[in-house]
């Protein structure tokens, strides 16, 4: 299953690149891939994966990271 | 340019603009100086400080409770708050000031990037008008089934791929060829989604669901473009990841050490604050994928789809090409080679006009090589030619018998002419031999004639009595092959070898033209594996092997090589599955256009590898030696990423 975000205004390379690091660790998550010139956050996940519970998770670590960036579910 | 965008230019500009100000009073006036003049040059630039820095600062502290302390908003507020702390304030300001113009210049060289790739996203179709029980609905092209038929007006983009049941038009293909010219397309065409329906109202049936639909696939390969890395972008990362936490752990020392032995902090501190600014990875870290970025897309707008910024990487080394004859060197579909006419008082012209007559009902690929050519010829329309039919007859297995303006017509194979009793032995005119490519004219003379050596088809026209002539069809040459093995040759690639399934004769008649020395015929699908393998082990160390194919029985060749580019990728799935770059436009000379663009997309890449980390360390040495100040620093770091954001932005110019 993957799940694909778009993280509109998002745009410095080493902020992509550290939401791609944190996304990958949250349980359920078997990989992250931030490209930061598509502006997506596109996310492999466990069949058994908590998709609500994911979703919240990345807007904080997006938050985090780049708060002027706005999350989009796709 | 983005609402957010503009409003930081306008913070910008007006905090630039009170910084200047502000320097120019301290510089001309000297007012600054001295106990009550220096508060008020403190509070004066703390103003702007504050004005330019606020979000930053909030971004340092935020981190830092999250725990990732050593990011560069946290590095620039330190480097800034310290040189207030060691009384040079307008450096402090001029820190942030310019970082920020660096960080907004990034973001608008990005979006700017965003935007040329949007061109190519923008053939996604946002709805579908589709027929259902007799009435019109607009649906989301996801909900359009196979066997549906949909509305295509003039002006609107196809939606889904399919075949057309009504209507006449032209399609602007240029989203997803790269050709400017429109392709005319008639009932029973099939079109693909993306195309832009220039001129008549078309009723088409889908044949492929959307997500299975071209335009869908193109999509999914633009945005996945950036997944596979090239090594000097995994290089680049790799370098960020310990150049940041080194430059800092060298700041923190040379503020600390030659403090201790010679007592003077102010000017050790100063020198590690200029450590810090340099500190910033971003310019590096941004402006490789740029390149690859740029190259990509530029690439694009030709029709050259390139799955990953490593394939541009390795087209680079390119040291063999090995080409697939049929589909990429050759049409793949038959064109009029030549019309014999077989007595004084036929031409050439009547004797394709009776071909084109008689063939006009047939969907056959060598009738429409015929009708073709002669509406070429003589520049008349189809609907012409469609209201000269008189009687056709088609004779299964043989050819047509026509009648035209009273007179009975034979038009076939050389089985058709022996069942009517029709002498077949072609006298061929002493200019047609010698105008070389003998092998195809003595081919005729042969007993059974179907398939003269210079690979083709020969079609014979008789009346009741006897053989008017015949018409010579073969595989064309693409008109852009020559040229192509030309500007191979001269960029550098050491071996150009044709591959073929067909017989040598047809394989020599093909190499010769074009001017392919090496080439290998009469090979089944797993014998091009092996030679291509044989190739592989021939080649340097760090050469490539590329193999051009036309996608659709090549895949196992297409994996097998080092890079595998698929010809004209519309409509054949398999092509943009098995290869690594697909050219949408069918053209031979876009490998050597693909060359051209990675070559000098990574001549951009190493430009902007050698320059940013040479400036950056340059200033590194200046700065701990005491030879460059703060303001140097400054501007290594956001020149340094201007130049190279600027530099990585010619790699999207590909004209």
């Amino acid at each position: 299953m993957t799940k694909t975000f778009i993280l509109e205004d998002l745009d410095c390379a080493h902020c992509a690149e550290k939401i791609q690091n944190e996304t990958a660790n949250i349980a359920g998550v078997i990989k992250s891939k931030c490209t930061l010139l598509t502006q997506k956050l596109k996310l492999d996940l466990a069949d058994d994966a908590d998709v609500d519970a994911i979703s919240k998770e990345v807007k904080s670590i997006v938050n985090k990271f780049e708060p002027d960036v706005t999350v989009i579910e796709k | 340019m983005t609402k957010k965008l503009r409003k930081r230019l306008t913070r910008i500009t007006a905090c630039l603009l009170a910084f200047v100000i502000l320097k120019i009073i301290e510089e001309v006036t000297g007012i600054f100086e001295g106990t009550p003049g220096r508060y008020l040059g403190l509070s004066g630039y703390l103003i702007v400080y504050v004005a330019i820095s606020y979000d930053i600062i909030k971004n340092a502290i935020l981190n830092t409770i999250h725990g990732s302390m050593l990011d560069e908003n946290f590095l620039m507020m330190i480097a800034s708050v310290g040189a207030f702390f060691i009384g040079s304030y307008s450096e402090g300001v001029a820190v942030m000031l310019f970082y920020q113009i660096g960080e907004w210049f990034q973001s608008y060289a990005v979006g700017k990037s965003r935007d040329s790739i949007k061109e190519l996203m923008s053939i996604r179709p946002d709805h579908a008008i589709v027929l259902r029980d007799g009435s019109e609905e607009e649906v989301d092209p996801d909900d359009v089934e196979v066997g549906e038929t949909i509305i295509v007006r003039p002006g609107e983009r196809i939606p889904l791929d399919g075949v057309i049941t009504e209507g006449i038009s032209s399609l602007d293909t240029m989203a997803l060829t790269g050709e400017s010219l429109p392709r005319d397309v008639v009932t029973g065409n099939d079109v693909i989604s993306g195309c832009v329906n220039l001129s008549g109202l078309l009723h088409i049936e889908v044949t492929k669901e959307f997500g299975e639909s071209t335009v869908s696939k193109i999509l999914e390969l633009v945005e996945s473009a950036t997944d596979k890395k090239a090594e000097s972008e995994n290089f680049i990362s790799r370098f960020a990841r310990y150049y940041t936490p080194a430059v800092v752990i060298a700041a923190v020392i040379l503020a600390v050490i030659p403090s201790l032995i010679t007592g003077d902090w102010p000017t050790w501190i100063y020198r590690a604050l200029s450590f810090l600014v340099i500190s910033c990875p971003c310019a590096l870290v941004i402006s490789i994928p740029l390149s690859f970025f740029g190259g990509i897309g530029g690439a694009g707008r030709q029709g050259i789809l390139v799955k990953g910024s490593s394939y541009l990487e390795q087209l680079d080394k390119a040291e063999i090409i090995a080409m697939d004859k049929t589909g990429t060197l050759t049409k793949g579909v038959f064109g009029v080679d030549k019309v014999i006419p077989q007595s004084d008082d036929i031409s050439e012209e009547s004797l394709l006009h009776i071909a084109a007559i008689s063939e006009s009902y047939s969907s056959h690929p060598i009738a429409t090589s015929l009708i073709n050519e002669y509406l070429t010829r003589t520049g008349k329309t189809s609907e012409d030619l469609k209201s000269e039919i008189s009687d056709i007859t088609e004779l299964a297995g043989h050819g047509i018998e026509a009648v035209i303006e009273g007179v009975h017509y034979y038009v076939g194979n050389a089985k058709l002419m022996r069942d009517k009793n029709i002498d077949t032995r072609v006298k061929i005119d002493a200019s047609y031999s010698s105008a070389g490519e003998g092998d195809a004219d003595t081919g005729a003379n042969t007993e059974e004639g179907e398939a003269y050596e210079g690979a083709g088809t020969i079609v014979y026209i008789s009346d009741e009595k006897r053989l008017l002539g015949c018409i010579l069809l073969s595989d064309i040459i693409k008109e852009d092959a020559e040229a192509a093995v030309k500007s191979l040759t001269s960029s550098g690639i050491k071996r150009l070898v044709m591959l073929t399934g067909d017989r040598h004769a047809t394989a020599k008649a093909v190499a010769e033209k074009i001017g392919i020395r090496e080439y290998h015929s009469d090979l089944l699908p797993g014998d091009k594996v092996d030679i291509v393998e044989k190739l592989i082990s021939e080649k340097s160390a760090d050469g490539r092997l590329i193999f051009v194919g036309d996608g659709i029985n090549d895949a196992p060749v297409l994996a097998r090589a080092d890079i595998g580019i698929a010809m004209g990728g519309l409509g054949s799935d398999a092509a943009i599955e098995a290869a690594d770059i697909v050219i949408m436009t069918d053209e031979p000379s876009k490998i050597a256009k693909a060359v051209a663009i990675s070559r000098r997309t990574l001549r951009i890449v190493r430009q902007n590898i050698v320059f940013a980390i040479g400036v950056k360390l340059l200033i590194l040495l200046l700065a701990a030696l005491g030879f460059a100040t703060m303001w140097a620093a400054v501007f290594a770091d956001v020149g340094v990423a201007f130049i190279a954001i600027l530099n990585a932005m010619r790699a999207l110019k590909t004209e």
